[in-house]
């Protein structure tokens, strides 16, 4: 039975015709053919997020300043602009570089090597997810920044504010057109400050930033952050894999770690987009 | 691939990688902080300035993207059909890009037409003499 089998199959990889069955298109293997359209796929879900994103922001006349919005980081520093996402870029960026290299420690079979570069890779993925959660956290409870009301509002005319906020607003102060401020929440309720406008002399109150701004983040950071989750736990149960021998045996070897590495790189490329579309324009 | 050359120099390229990578990350991030004035205060009444530095980051982060896809995901060994099938479809995303932003810019030109109309209408809410709307009722029920 089984010479027959291999004699069959020298017979197929003999036929030279493109559909005969013989031949691996684009000489790449299914698995790896299919993460590649798979990748593709997402990218244009991505792409159309953004898009989105861009398309909201391009019509509204203010749009919350990034470098105020995120310039918060753990242990208490404030006015940082960028500083901690640009951490958080930091750590999928040395996470996709010890996934290439269990991915050449595959390619020479060395399964110790393999499992200690993917493990490095999951703590560098729980470490991003856990900076995400923090940001998370402190836009949602300190902030109160939700998917339906966005506090981050950007002035378009100048004035001088009737009262404080007790966070660094003083009555008084002056302020001109295209700065941002935070409405902050107290007891129960968004604690507008009013102020008077040196244009018309008109007393009025801060006004709440463009309401997509807090629903196209946390939709598009978390799309993000779910990938990134999944991409933990699919690494997680291929070292675990790598690491019982199942892969030795295997006539592919290793590709199972290649095709994780293929989406867990993609990921990091997103997040070059994410970091480019919500951080740094 | 790693069979195409030797094993110390393929591992040295992986962290001349790591490398570029933070080095094209933390210029990004210098920038976008330029552009917005926080390294020169003066730079923030130079419109113009966002506009470069926007134009700087994207083809930076483009570059990032190119490095990501062919360094590290071996795109590089890839036999070129499946380079072009796979990043190909991607240009359509340009068409989207361009078709989008206008769409969203022509919103934004409409609510400030919107608003501007709106303010305009306060003095214009009288009828004008002569016409049906000043006819007593039975004679202006007759035009309908």
């Amino acid at each position: 039975m089984a010479t027959e089998t291999i004699a069959e199959q020298t017979e197929l990889q003999e036929k030279d015709g493109a559909w005969s069955g013989g031949k691996e298109p684009f000489r790449a293997s299914y698995g790896k053919l299919m993460m590649w359209y798979f990748l593709l796929s997402d990218a244009f879900t991505f792409a159309g997020f953004l898009i989105a994103y861009g398309a909201l922001r391009f019509s509204m006349p203010t749009w919350p300043v990034p470098d105020f919005v995120f310039s918060t980081a753990p242990f208490g520093i404030h006015g940082a602009p960028l500083i901690f996402v640009t951490f958080m870029s930091f750590l999928l960026i040395i996470s996709s570089v010890t996934m290439v290299r269990a991915v050449q420690e595959g390619h020479r079979e060395n399964k110790n090597g393999v499992v200690f570069w993917m493990l490095l890779t999951v703590i560098g993925g729980a470490g991003f997810l856990g900076c995400q959660a923090w940001e998370w956290n402190n836009l949602i409870a300190k902030e109160h920044m939700s998917v339906t009301t966005n506090p981050f509002g950007t002035h378009i005319e100048s004035g001088v504010y009737l009262e404080g906020d007790g966070h660094g607003i003083k009555e008084g102060d002056t302020f001109n057109a295209g700065d941002s401020y935070l409405i902050h929440y107290h007891d129960g309720a968004y604690d507008k400050l009013k102020y008077k406008s040196n244009e018309t002399g008109e007393i009025k109150e801060q006004a709440f930033g463009p309401k997509s701004f807090g629903a196209l983040f946390f939709f598009i950071t978390g799309f993000h952050g779910f990938h990134v989750f999944s991409g933990v736990v699919f690494l997680l149960i291929i070292a675990l894999n790598a690491a019982s021998g199942l892969y030795v045996k295997r006539k592919n070897g290793y590709e199972m770690v290649e095709k994780i590495g293929l989406y867990w790189h993609f990921v990091d490329l997103v997040w070059v987009f994410v970091f480019l579309v919500f951080y740094l324009l | 691939m790693a069979d195409h050359h030797n094993y110390e120099e393929v591992v040295k390229k992986v962290y001349v990688g790591l490398g570029v990578l933070a080095l094209v990350t933390l210029i990004e991030v210098f920038i976008s902080l330029l552009g917005k004035g926080h390294i020169f205060e003066s730079a923030k009444d130079m419109r113009w300035m966002l506009w470069v530095a926007g134009f700087l980051i994207i083809v930076l982060s483009a570059y990032k993207a190119y490095y990501i896809i062919y360094k590290f995901m071996h795109m590089e060994h890839e036999v070129p059909g499946l380079q072009v099938s796979v990043l190909l479809p991607t240009a359509l995303l340009i068409w989207g890009m361009i078709a989008f932003f206008q769409e969203g810019g022509s919103w934004n030109a409409r609510r400030q037409q919107i608003k501007d109309k709106n303010e305009k209408k306060v003095n214009q809410s009288v009828p004008l003499e002569g016409s049906i709307y000043h006819l007593p009722d039975d004679e202006f029920k007759k035009y309908f």
